[in-house]
């Protein structure tokens, strides 16, 4: 109720700042609702863009109104013109920790994570003290030559990088929604690793502070230039909440020669969000580019993120997990491209279904003619807690090429009977035995996960089966 | 301390086709029973109904352990009264560590009053406590790090069951078959472990066809099961006769039993078949 309270007030705000936008003032800035090509200019206005990033904004606009709404997946009810497309909060002006919800601070108790990272959660844009603990981090990877910023300031401080490779992944006619975050877009990170350094840590969306990321069209772009490493975590297992109904996020990786990153999410949306993802990365002669993604929440999920091997020795992995409760779809899969010889993918799905949520497995395996040598193996394991629910698994295997081997298993299966009666026989109630049970499925995940988030994501599941038994 | 389970004219069906037909059993803590009886007389079912399996329907009789209705509990609710069943053939759980499993299950059972959510037992305390039951038993410290029953052989799974009493120490321990699919010398360690964790310390009931799981755990009472009913109940002697003998004395001493016992089996070849 707070946060509705807060966006009415916003919304008040937003009406008498119409007009003066530019003078940056300290309240908020909301564009109005809808979507033009007035609203798209003003955005990239307000921004102080280049002209390159205006005009891109505007051909994307055009892309978004040309494409029709995708017929798979799930039922999308969006009315495009009953949304805020930007608000910028000003410094120390945001959301304040009261406006969160306290259904959205209970669970942060429960999950134990740190009041600073709380509030960066919950999108407080308030001094918090990342900046005093990650400062010296900062530095250190400022001195190796990493980049990382939100990608405003990216696009303001590094035109020409950015330049050379944003859209160029995905681009704004690849899809509905990657041409309406194009138009619209956001916050999200930028990163640039140099040739050859190696981060050892986990870089972690909190650690970018002082920044627009928690946008509904935030874009990320991420280089990693040649024999370079970097892990990348976003998210995280906390509930996210957004005043808008629709979340579109873009998200384009670019692995170079012998380069190496692995890209974790972990989202938990609240139940009214339309969460909407396109992500994909190319990667290059023998460089190895993992996808871990967590997908809990939501009111429809359509998430594929995607490798192309575009070179002789790249690798792709993506690991999927997807959790569907009551009212949520889940349509989470990925997408695996073998577009050069001696390419190697992977892909492990497991998706788990509850109290009436419905997951599906969408999939897509192509090798293309001459992608001689690839070798690819998809597994996907459902796991569905009552009969109220649902899985279902779309793969699409494209194979143009003879000398490939591609695999593919798939499983279903309920809570069985007998393990929960094994379990309980043992002193476990039935919620404990399940919740045991949906772990013990998603273990091969977790373990891949950094242990915090691993800590947090076995929480979580235990939050999520809390109350569904019985 | 004694503790007594008690079993009147206990009647259960699966799909409306009775199983049970009116059990009598009283064991005292500390007591070694043996339960016989040749297949499908429903000794793993009487077992399985004790520690609270939802596929049986018990239409009469009851189950009680002291002055608590066992009935009316849920199967965790017993195994925190103190009841205790190894399995002939238990579950798997794939990704789940045998420790933790452990970890939980020995929490709830010493403190039955837990709740979801509340501490476990401290980490270090269990481990060590896991540490010297499970060398005790011989068994591997990598064990505790395997994924619950995953991919173990037959073997194994016996043991793990037996590590599982070690732990937990009910009150009454029933235990289905343990010498089943064991070679002779690790049919002794088991019986041998039995006898160290659990003679005289708990109620046990040994459903067996054989006598080595008795060689450590000689039973002060033996009891026939045939066509779901306990027909014949002696001391260790009947036991003895029945594996050297067999039980054909047993089937013609009880021709409707024995008819009993005929037709069920015969319904489990049918569903065998069928499935």
């Amino acid at each position: 109720m707070a946060t509705e309270t807060a966006i009415e007030n916003n919304a008040a705000i937003g009406e008498i700042n119409k007009y003066d936008f530019r003078t940056e003032s300290k309240a908020f800035f909301k564009a109005r609702k809808g979507i033009d090509a007035e609203i798209v200019a003003q955005i990239s206005e307000m921004k102080g863009e280049p002209d390159w990033m205006r005009d891109f904004r505007l051909k994307s606009l055009d892309v978004f109104f040309s494409k029709p709404m995708p017929k798979w997946g799930g039922g999308i009810d969006l009315d495009f013109q009953d949304i805020y497309y930007y608000l910028k909060p000003s410094e120390g002006k945001g959301k304040t920790w009261d406006d969160v919800p306290q259904e959205i601070k209970d669970t942060f108790d429960k999950l134990g994570i740190p009041e600073a990272e709380r509030k960066f959660l919950a999108g407080v844009k308030a001094q918090f003290e990342s900046e005093v603990v990650y400062g010296s981090l900062k530095e250190d990877l400022a001195a190796k030559g990493v980049i990382f910023l939100d990608t405003d300031s990216a696009v303001r401080e590094h035109p020409e990088l950015v330049r050379e490779y944003f859209g160029k992944i995905i681009p704004p006619h690849d899809n509905k929604f990657a041409a309406l975050n194009s138009a619209v877009w956001s916050g999200g990170s930028f990163i640039y690793i140099p040739p050859g350094v190696k981060i050892e840590f986990p870089l972690q969306a909190y650690f970018r502070i002082n920044a627009e990321n928690m946008g509904q069209f935030e874009r990320t772009l991420i280089i990693v230039d040649e024999g370079a490493e970097v892990h990348y975590v976003e998210g995280c297992t906390a509930p996210m909440y957004s005043s808008e109904s629709l979340h579109s996020a873009v998200v384009e990786v670019v692995c170079k020669r012998g380069s190496r990153c692995r890209y974790t999410t972990i989202q938990n949306w609240a139940n009214n969000i339309y969460n909407l993802v396109t992500k994909r990365a190319m990667a290059y002669a023998d460089a190895t580019m993992e996808w871990v993604d967590g997908n809990l929440g939501s009111k429809l999920t359509m998430k594929y993120p995607a490798v192309y091997m575009m070179e002789p020795g790249a690798r792709g992995e993506i690991l999927s997990i997807a959790f569907s409760s009551h009212g949520q779809h889940q349509d989470a899969g990925a997408k695996l491209v073998h577009a050069a010889p001696n390419t190697t993918g992977q892909i492990i799905s497991k998706s788990i279904s509850k109290n009436g949520g419905r997951s599906s497995y969408r999939g897509l395996v192509r090798v293309e003619k001459g992608a001689k040598n690839s070798k690819c193996n998809v597994v996907c394991d459902a796991l569905i807690l009552d009969p109220h629910s649902r899985s279902d698994t779309y793969p699409y295997i494209e194979i143009m090429e003879q000398d490939v081997s591609v695999g593919h298993e798939a499983s279903v299966s309920r809570i069985g009977e007998e393990q929960l009666f094994y379990l309980m026989s043992r002193g476990l109630s039935e919620a404990e035995a399940s919740t045991m049970i949906v772990n013990g499925f998603i273990e091969p995940l977790v373990k891949e996960l950094p242990m915090e988030y691993a800590v947090e994501m076995n929480r979580l599941i235990q939050l999520q089966m809390e109350g569904s038994v019985g | 301390m004694s503790h007594v389970l008690r079993i009147e004219n206990l009647r259960v069906s699966v799909d409306g086709k009775p199983i049970l037909r009116g059990v009598n059993l009283e064991m005292k803590h500390g007591e070694t029973h043996a339960l016989m009886g040749p297949n499908g007389s429903g000794k793993s079912t009487l077992g399985l109904v004790i520690a609270g399996h939802p596929g049986y329907e018990v239409t009469d009789g009851s189950i009680f352990l002291d002055d608590e209705d066992v009935l009316e509990m849920e199967a965790d609710g017993r195994a925190r009264a103190g009841i205790f069943m190894a399995f002939q053939r238990p579950a798997s759980v794939p990704g789940v560590k045998m420790a933790d499993f452990l970890r939980h299950a020995t929490t709830n059972v010493r403190r039955p009053d837990r709740k979801e959510g509340e501490e476990l037992i401290p980490m270090r305390e269990f481990r060590q406590e896991l540490k010297a039951k499970m060398e005790q038993l011989k068994m591997d410290p990598e064990f505790a790090r395997r994924y619950v029953n995953d991919g173990f052989s037959g073997g194994e799974m016996k043991r793990a069951e037996i590590l599982q009493l070690a732990m937990l120490q009910p009150k009454f321990a029933i235990l289905d078959e343990t010498d089943s699919g064991l070679d002779a010398d690790a049919v002794r360690l088991a019986s041998a472990s039995i006898a160290e964790i659990g003679r005289e310390k708990m109620g046990l009931l040994i459903i067996t066809h054989h006598d080595k799981l008795l060689e450590h755990n000689p039973p002060q009472f033996t009891h026939v099961m045939l066509g779901g009913r306990i027909v014949e109940t002696g001391g260790p002697e009947l036991a003895h006769e029945l594996y050297s003998q067999g039980y054909d004395r047993i089937r013609a001493a009880y021709p409707e039993a024995d008819r009993a016992n005929q037709e069920m089996l015969s319904d489990e070849a049918a569903e065998f078949a069928l499935g």
